[in-house]
């Protein structure tokens, strides 16, 4: 086969500080590669050294010491060899003792540092019923046999699909159980795409804003309101993204939303300060994900309670030199801080956003009502909720209010399937939900609706009296 | 407008969807001087649309109003002229996020059909990615060609009149992922393969009858995929709306007290009847809905 030369291994390499999925079987999880650092994954300790260097989809397994060593791709070749297989089970007695290898046994196996597939071997060697069993029971003994004993661990590049998979299946609850298929749906209906301006307000470990960023590839403006002292951002980290990915991310708080739409918001850094001093304290631990600030907290206490007596006075002149230090770099971090905001705030002031999702542990109604000012007319939007009735609710409301047509209640079902020869079937569990969906589109708002609030004035007022014209001028001509 | 970048007002050559109530949509091509016949009388392209902004309300000749859309793929899926069977947004959903599909991904796609994966891969992969669609038959390839044209999206995709199972996809060693939505894809897990980047790629198949899974299945295997994984997704549209359950009658009781307390104010009284009634808002099931419109077929084409 020919290969284009752009088709570069380079940018598939892995290197330290990567954010990586490891991937064994069915089961993810996700970690930076930094170097002499132990990872735990599904029971096993390990060191991500050896990775760095290789390429992205590498498989590697675990030796004792918990380093990675790389698989060939040509030794995953079945050793297994089968002979001879029975036709059904009418002579298999369950009588416990047909693995003739005792617990002590394997264990002294492994502790030889024998490989997981030569284990599996013995094992296969050592029952008396494996020979009669049928093949299909046989392939199934040794898929879980594997299971059990080969300890591959395969390094993935995050993609939405890894992540939004990997939460499913290990944290449904930090992702309100956004089920994965929800989320394409979220994204599709939504029309995220490159160069839009996206509101996104979710509680969804940053999984949500990380997908959306991922389909905008680093191209428009994506602004995160958040809820509380900080956006959580930690699975949008995890996909890894470029830098300048970064520079189109920006965040407003959800509390001075209404300032924002009243235009009463002051972006000097003198209101700022006052305002967001209080609350920045009182919430700093418990949200906020920018971990080197959680760490120089937590920092301070200990060392106060280590060191007790020898050097009163020096402490005291170490603490009082630290805050002083501390409030350097606060105040820098407020400035830029504010520029931030004003910066987000400039974004959101002209209410022309291209599209807004949400997908919250908060009841949706205020969040939809309150967000949807932003965005432009026949513009789509789409709210998640993990429960059906808050958005019977929203819809309610919505239809009251107008602004909004092709209003939609969904939610999916999601059926796997086991394709093998004569053994196909749906598989035997699936989940018993992924959420709900109210999506629609936007349009202008009607004349009634506008004398109301405070929109754009003039507008469509002028557009009514235009309408009225062509009206008169066409039903004279009819 | 474009269906990869919105624009606030309409202009002449544009596509544009009329809304007009509960589920029901026209696209039009909106061309000065024209005028469109709708349920609530004409629409005069020059005056009604040309210079208006996407999303407002426009008054038709009979004096109903319509409001005027943006186009998007998803709008154009269940408005477009059908040329074959098409797949539908739930299932476009999921093998986009699948497919890992975003702004610079190479698609090799096939058949092209009527276009309507198409449509909503361009917009994931625009403005940097590339879709290179196969479709054997030439009237619907040259019209889904056109269409692109139209919708300002030709220049991310190339269209291609040829069989995919005996010519493949006129590339190789490009995709990051591909798509068959033929009736004999196993014939096409070859092609498949050879179109991919060397650092492989993800694949996706859809088929209705499970012996094509099947079949495509044990094709993948053999050619050495990974992580081959079927799945079916199905989408419940929920119509809300509010139910009025009426409140049994057990005579008179001794206890009259209790049952006026019962009578809260969720509880009406009829105003022809006296039946008791609750009335509450609910979102009911369709009567009926989709139950089967694909399986879908991913796999991981390793490096190689």
């Amino acid at each position: 086969m020919a290969h284009p030369a752009v088709d570069s291994d380079e940018e598939s390499r892995i290197s330290e500080g990567d954010y990586v999925v490891l991937k064994r079987g069915d089961v993810y999880k996700s970690v930076q590669i930094e170097k002499r650092k132990k990872v735990i994954f599904e029971k096993q300790w390990m060191f991500m050294d050896n990775s760095v260097g290789e390429l992205y989809g590498s498989t590697f397994e675990v030796d004792s010491g918990g380093k990675l060593i790389l698989r060939k791709p040509n030794n995953t070749e079945d050793p297994t060899d089968t002979k001879g297989a029975g036709l059904d089970n009418r002579h298999i007695v369950d009588d416990g003792k047909s693995q003739k290898l005792t617990r002590d046994d394997i264990e002294s196996l492994k502790e030889q540092g024998l490989k997981g597939q030569e284990i599996i071997q013995q094992l296969i060697d050592n029952s008396t019923t494996f020979r009669d069993k049928t093949e299909f029971a046989q392939e199934k003994y040794i898929k879980k046999k594997k299971k059990k004993y080969e300890s591959n661990v395969t390094v993935l590049k995050p993609t939405s699909r890894i992540l939004a998979m990997m939460y499913h299946g290990r944290e449904p609850g930090k992702v309100c159980h956004l089920r994965y298929d929800t989320l394409a749906q979220m994204l599709t209906i939504g029309n995220i795409h490159a160069g839009s301006k996206v509101v996104v307000f979710e509680t969804c470990a940053g999984l949500v804003l990380g997908s959306v960023m991922e389909r905008m590839g680093g191209h428009g403006s994506v602004i995160q309101l958040y809820p509380g002292g900080g956006p959580v951002r930690a699975g949008m980290e995890s996909f890894g993204f470029p830098s300048h990915f970064h520079n189109t991310l920006h965040e407003f708080p959800l509390c001075k939303v209404n300032a924002l739409l009243s235009g009463t918001l002051n972006v000097s850094e003198k209101d700022l300060d006052s305002q967001s001093n209080g609350r920045s304290d009182e919430q700093g631990s418990s949200s906020q994900v920018s971990t080197d600030r959680g760490d120089e907290s937590s920092s301070e206490p200990q060392s106060m309670e280590v060191s007790t007596d020898p050097a009163e006075a020096k402490k005291k002149e170490d603490s009082e030199k630290l805050r002083e230090q501390k409030a350097q770099e606060k105040r820098v971090r407020m400035e830029e801080k504010r520029k931030r905001l004003a910066a987000a705030a400039a974004l959101l002031e002209g209410q022309n956003a291209d599209g807004l999702v949400i997908a919250s542990r908060f009841h949706p109604c205020p969040v939809l009502l309150g967000l949807l000012k932003f965005v432009a007319p026949s513009r789509p939007f789409v709210v998640y909720c993990q429960y059906r009735e808050p958005l019977i609710e929203c819809y309610t409301k919505l239809r009251e209010q107008g602004g909004a047509v092709s209003l939609r209640l969904t939610d999916s079902w999601l059926r796997h399937y086991q394709v093998l020869p004569n053994r196909t079937h749906p598989v035997l569990l699936m989940s018993g939900g992924g959420g709900y969906l109210l999506s629609g589109i936007t349009v202008t708002a009607d004349a009634a609706a506008t004398s109301g609030s405070q929109q754009k004035s003039g507008e469509p007022a002028a557009k009514r009296i235009k309408l009225d014209e062509i009206k008169s001028t066409s039903d004279s001509s009819a | 407008m474009s269906f990869v970048e919105y624009s606030e007002f309409i202009q002449e050559g544009d596509v544009v969807i009329i809304f007009l109530g509960h589920d029901s949509m026209m696209p039009i091509k909106v061309e000065a001087g024209a005028q469109t016949q709708t349920r609530y009388g004409a629409i005069r392209h020059s005056s009604d649309l040309i210079g208006r902004r996407f999303g407002s309300k426009v008054t038709c000749s009979k004096g109903g109003w319509v409001y005027v859309l943006h186009p998007t793929p998803e709008l154009w899926t269940v408005n477009l002229p059908h040329r074959t069977q098409i797949l539908y947004t739930t299932d476009i959903a999921n093998i986009t996020l699948m497919l890992d599909l975003k702004p610079g991904s190479i698609v090799c796609e096939s058949g092209t059909g009527s276009g309507s994966l198409s449509h909503a891969i361009l917009r994931t992969i625009a403005p940097s990615g590339h879709l290179h669609t196969v479709e054997f038959h030439a009237q619907r390839a040259e019209k889904a060609a056109q269409e692109f044209k139209e919708h300002k999206v030709a220049h991310l995709v190339t269209v291609r009149n040829q069989d995919v199972c005996k010519e493949g996809f006129g590339v190789v060693g490009v995709a990051d992922a591909v798509f068959l939505d033929i009736p004999s894809p196993w014939e096409a897990v070859t092609h498949a393969k050879k179109a991919f980047k060397r650092k492989g790629g993800r694949l996706c198949s859809f088929s209705p009858c499970i012996e094509q899974v099947q079949r495509t299945c044990e094709a993948l295997l053999e050619q050495g995929f990974e992580e081959i994984c079927t799945v079916e997704v199905l989408q419940r549209v929920h119509d809300v709306r509010s139910v009025t359950l009426h409140l049994p009658d057990f005579g008179p009781e001794d206890g009259g007290a209790e049952s006026a307390k019962m009578a809260s104010e969720e509880v009406l009284l009829a105003a022809n009847s006296s039946h008791p009634s609750v009335t509450c808002r609910t979102a009911t099931a369709p009567r009926e809905m989709a139950g089967h419109t694909g399986y879908l077929t991913f796999a991981t084409k390793p490096r190689g």
